[in-house]
């Protein structure tokens, strides 16, 4: 016995061992990946940015270099200061200070000394450079905007997150990563991939070498160019004439579904987001709460459709057989229902058909022929089930699936929405009215109304709306190049359009907006709208709505105008509209009385009554604010510089 | 067969080749965690790897000068080599060189000698002599007494030079005594005294004194045959008086360092935040160590590529944690092949022992196997975090002179002993 003690127990530590290195080496190991191995340095080597050019190739967006001054504090020798300050343009003060600051942070690692030097200085320094040890010069690709408009779109990009490096491994610290417009949607094409070097380093965090040999780096691969769907010119006459005014355009070609223009007023300049002084500007964007510069109103901001919705309103009914184009409603100009219920109507009274309701915005017709298709079946949820789903299949009340990244859903109430609201189940077409002119519970935003044009100037179908035209050779996303049809037949457009058509000619409310030339059809909308100021409800100006698409037959372009407060639909959102079509389809303006007037005039009196804390009158009391001659004379310098 | 062929013959290869493989796969390993960048010269004596080869040429000589000497040398002359031994140890207190903090070498030119590194084998002669003597009966207290002396003078020379580590080998000497028939109540109260000492650690003194008390009392009334009630009530004062003394002794003698790597390895500290900072600093070379091991995985990164040995993350990596070189870029496969090819080491000097027909031989072949043994399970054992840190190097593996040389006389001697068994009569 007392030989194999000895035995049995080396044995025993034998087995031990091998089952804790079995432990340790193959049961935890979870594989070996370099890139989580903090003994190899990672150095990334990033690639060209892709470009984004608009419809017809011009370049919007490119790159630009910028050198950054590097040192690294132990290898500083003795140097001359004061010239090395004057290159650099700082004072003696600075450069200690700055200097202290690196060297706190590490005696061994880089530090960036003086960020995005401009060209100028980066080629003076350049040539004196190798005096200097310890100071180096490092490039890096910042984005370089061509055009000062359509920041909303192009979007911009910045340092990834903490959130989105913990999200997406491919993103380190200090990356940049698209962070709203075409940057962030296409962020993986137009990024491209990084190269990695890795490099081997010792326990003191010093480079020792390339890890084996370079058998793992990578080359970076550059981002693919864009071609995105915007028109630089219309975007750039849109974003022109919505100076001084608050709200969006949107110009969506029908038979493609192409965003040919997304405007949000006002907006900013995308060069100040880049370089030395981005961290400054975004915060005054940021902090803008009048103006609201950082926020897409086109894509964001929701609102009330007012007349445009009685397309909707009409079709619906004609498809549900409720009416025929030729029902005929009388207009008092006013109209009653239930005991005490009135709707005011300023369509001037008489006979009202179909074509007639639509041209004049009568109210009082509309307001019959919703009643008419709510009450068509006995129950009242029922039919705004099927009323809801018919508004449905025109892309509102639901996120449109656009390819950019923000969005909203807007609101298309049915059956179910108002039994919540009315849990007793006694409400009828009567309680819920106000739907019938766009107004009440119907909530769209700028693009959902411009689809909806669309998809009237199609009669009957839409593209969903995007934003990419090409990606290098790749093919479009197929959800872009299928249909999506309503649920009207194809046959109760015509009239619908007729009636459209005649807002523009016969005596309708856009008479005096014609183009000549151009057979538009569009339709106004005045939207009364109220802010809560001081705990009080209180009315602001109406908003200015304009839908239209030209040329009647064959459309080429559907736009939807919303302008903040600007009051009657013709006022501000029309003019524009009647622009905008003249200006893509002829290149030149024939109207330039229109032009003249919208550039003249200023709503941002209107903007800030409601952060005065006094009264104030709104709509035709409030008058029209002008601007100045000089003013004036800037913006057409800019018309003729631009365009 | 001539003669001269026979004599080659007698020699146990399978060590020999086993030794061979050990020090060669030792220096491979050297070079990996010592070489800086991509040269390397084999002749460029500053660097670990050039001495270390340098140190195993020079073995050679060693080996063929231990092999060419009578096994009726070693025998004869035990008592002046072990007193040899003694003296040189003696002489550092005089003569040495303090490096960090351990008064453990004499420098001679450019090279350092660490004596203790051949005390073991100058002691295993001098045990292996008085156990074989035939008036020596390990059931007397007398040759008890004069067998743990010989062990004690290395350990505490060893001990005042400040290295704990090559100190408790000595402890090794327990398996060969008990082997010599030792009484098992040695072995059982050593098994109890551990155990005692690591209980009223963890769970108090109180607790552990209960448990003790209860313990004995059951084995007191239920053997058949009663033992003496006086024997059991003086076992039981004895341990608890060792429970109760335990934390006084774990308070006042030991040093900061090793009461932090006890207290690690128990996990006494509760304070999480505290034990945190404690892991951070103490357990710096541990956690490199246990973390270049595990990223090695199942095959290793390869020779030459392991990332933290090239990066020098684990410090002393060519010295006590060589291992952790073997676990990054050998994987799995080479470190159990390092493990097996111990085990199968120490085996076969157990077994070659075994058939010994002098008892000299026999008690100096089990003190290598316990010397070699205790060796590998320290330093493999604290690289992979199963005892606590206690820096002592792995046989023929870790970088030093002193070290190789001193494990390669103990085996040689040993295979040259072995190699007249059939000479014996």
């Amino acid at each position: 016995m007392r030989q194999f003690l000895l035995f049995f127990i080396i044995i025993l530590v034998g087995l031990t061992f091998i089952g804790r290195l079995f432990y340790l080496q193959v049961y935890t190991a979870d594989g070996y990946n370099i890139l989580d191995d903090n003994a190899i340095r990672k150095v990334y080597d990033y690639p060209k940015r892709g470009f984004v050019y608009d419809r017809d190739n011009n370049l919007l967006v490119g790159n630009q270099p910028s050198y950054d001054v590097m040192v690294i504090p132990r290898e500083v020798k003795p140097l001359d200061t004061l010239e090395f300050c004057s290159l650099l343009k700082i004072t003696k003060e600075q450069f200690i200070k700055t200097y202290k600051r690196a060297y706190n942070y590490s005696p061994r690692l880089p530090y960036v000394f003086v960020a995005h030097l401009s060209k100028e200085d980066y080629a003076v320094l350049q040539e004196k450079m190798r005096k200097y040890e310890g100071f180096y010069i490092q490039k890096r690709l910042l984005r370089d905007y061509h055009t000062a408009v359509g920041a909303n779109v192009l979007g911009f990009i910045a340092e990834a997150s903490p959130s989105q490096i913990e999200e997406n491994p491919y993103y380190k610290m200090g990356d940049l990563i698209g962070k709203q417009g075409v940057e962030l949607s296409y962020e993986k094409e137009l990024r491209g991939v990084k190269g990695i070097k890795f490099i081997q380093k010792d326990r003191f965090n010093r480079d020792i070498g390339p890890y084996q040999d370079g058998a793992f780096d990578t080359i970076p691969k550059p981002g693919k160019d864009i071609t995105i769907t915007i028109n630089q010119k219309l975007q750039d006459y849109g974003e022109l004439l919505m100076t001084n005014k608050r709200g969006s355009i949107v110009a969506i070609e029908p038979s493609t579904g192409e965003i040919l223009a997304l405007i949000s007023a006002p907006s900013y300049d995308p060069n100040l987001l880049v370089g030395r002084k981005r961290s400054a500007n975004y915060t005054k964007l940021y902090r803008d709460s009048v103006h609201l510069p950082l926020i897409d109103k086109g894509l964001l901001r929701v609102h009330e459709p007012g007349s445009p919705f009685k397309v909707i309103v009409a079709l619906t009914a004609l498809q549900e057989g409720a009416i025929t184009p030729q029902t005929n409603v009388f207009c008092s100009g006013v109209y009653r229902y239930g005991r005490r219920g009135t709707m005011g109507c300023h369509c001037g009274g008489g006979n009202r058909d179909l074509i007639t309701g639509i041209a004049k915005s009568c109210n009082s017709y509309f307001a019959t022929v919703y009643r008419k298709s709510v009450d068509f079946f006995p129950n009242a949820s029922k039919s705004m089930d099927i009323w809801s789903d018919h508004v449905k299949s025109f892309g509102l009340g639901q996120y449109l699936g656009t390819d950019l990244p923000i969005g909203k859903k807007g609101n298309i109430p049915d059956g179910a929405y108002y039994d919540k609201w009315y849990p007793d189940f006694n409400w009828g077409s009567t309680t819920i009215i106000s739907n019938s002119i766009g107004q009440g519970e119907i909530l769209v935003t700028p693009i959902h109304l411009a689809n909806m044009t669309a998809a009237i100037a199609n009669r009957g179908f839409y593209f969903t709306p995007h934003i990419i035209k090409s990606i290098e050779s790749q093919e479009k996303d197929p959800k872009f190049t299928t249909p999506n049809y309503t649920t009207i037949d194809k046959k109760y457009f015509e009239p619908v359009v007729q009636g459209l058509f005649d807002v523009y000619e016969n005596n309708g409310t856009a008479r005096s907006l014609r183009v000549p030339g151009i057979e538009i059809c569009g339709k106004t909308g005045t939207a009364e709208n109220f802010a809560i100021i001081q705990g009080k409800r209180t009315q602001l100006s109406d908003h200015s709505l304009f839908i239209a698409f030209a040329p009647k037959d064959n459309p080429t372009i559907a736009i939807a105008v919303f302008v903040e407060n600007g009051h009657y639909g013709s006022t501000y959102a029309g003019r524009i509209a009647s622009l905008m079509i003249e200006k893509y389809i002829n290149d030149n303006i024939s109207r330039t009385d229109l032009e003249n007037w919208i550039l003249a005039h200023s709503l941002e009196d209107e903007y800030l009554k409601p952060f005065s804390g006094t009264p104030f009158k709104i709509n035709r009391e409030a008058g029209y604010q002008v601007i100045s001659p000089e003013e004036l004379e800037i913006l057409k310098s800019q018309l003729v510089k631009k365009l | 067969m001539t003669r001269e062929t026979n004599r080659y013959f007698k020699f146990d290869w399978i060590t020999i080749v086993l030794f061979l493989m050990l020090t060669g796969f030792g220096w491979m390993n050297i070079l990996s965690a010592s070489h800086m960048g991509d040269t390397i010269d084999y002749t460029d004596f500053s660097q670990p790897y050039g001495k270390q080869l340098l140190f195993i040429c020079l073995t050679v000589g060693l080996i063929v000068i231990i092999l060419s000497l009578e096994s009726k040398f070693y025998e004869r002359f035990s008592s002046v080599i072990y007193i040899i031994s003694m003296l040189s140890m003696l002489g550092l207190f005089v003569f040495g060189k303090n490096v960090n903090g351990a008064t453990a070498w004499y420098g001679i030119g450019g090279m350092t000698i660490q004596p203790s590194e051949f005390a073991k084998a100058a002691t295993a002669l001098a045990i292996a002599k008085h156990l074989s003597d035939l008036h020596t009966d390990l059931k007397l207290f007398k040759d008890q007494i004069k067998a743990f002396i010989i062990i004690a003078i290395p350990a505490v020379l060893i001990l005042l030079q400040n290295d704990t580590g090559s100190a408790i080998v000595y402890v090794a000497f327990i398996f060969v005594f008990y082997r010599e028939n030792l009484p098992k109540a040695y072995l059982v109260f050593g098994v109890l005294l551990t155990l005692i000492t690591l209980s009223s650690l963890k769970f108090g003194d109180i607790a552990t004194s209960i448990v003790v008390v209860i313990s004995i009392l059951t084995y007191h009334f239920t053997r058949r045959k009663k033992p003496a009630i006086l024997k059991t009530l003086l076992a039981l004062i004895a341990c608890v008086i060792l429970s109760f003394g335990v934390d006084f002794l774990y308070d006042n003698i030991l040093q900061i360092h090793q009461k932090d790597r006890i207290s690690l390895w128990l996990r006494l500290e509760k304070d999480p935040l505290k034990l945190q900072e404690m892991q951070r600093d103490i357990l710096y070379n541990l956690y490199e160590s246990e973390k270049a091991i595990s990223s090695g995985g199942l095959t290793g990164k390869g020779y030459l590529q392991g990332t933290r040995t090239t990066g020098k993350f684990v410090p002393e990596q060519h010295t006590d944690y060589i291992f952790s070189t073997v676990g990054e870029e050998w994987g799995f496969a080479g470190t159990v092949f390092v493990v097996v090819a111990f085990v199968l080491l120490l085996l076969r000097i157990l077994h070659l022992a075994e058939l010994q027909k002098l008892q000299f031989s026999r008690v100096y072949g089990y003190s290598v196997a316990a010397i070699l043994f205790f060796h590998f399970l320290i330093n493999i054992g604290m690289v992979m975090g199963l005892i606590p840190t206690i820096g002592i190097p792995l046989p023929f593996f870790s970088y030093g002179g002193s070290g190789l040389w001193g494990f390669t006389i103990l085996l040689f001697i040993f295979i040259k002993l072995d190699s007249n068994r059939i000479n014996e009569w």
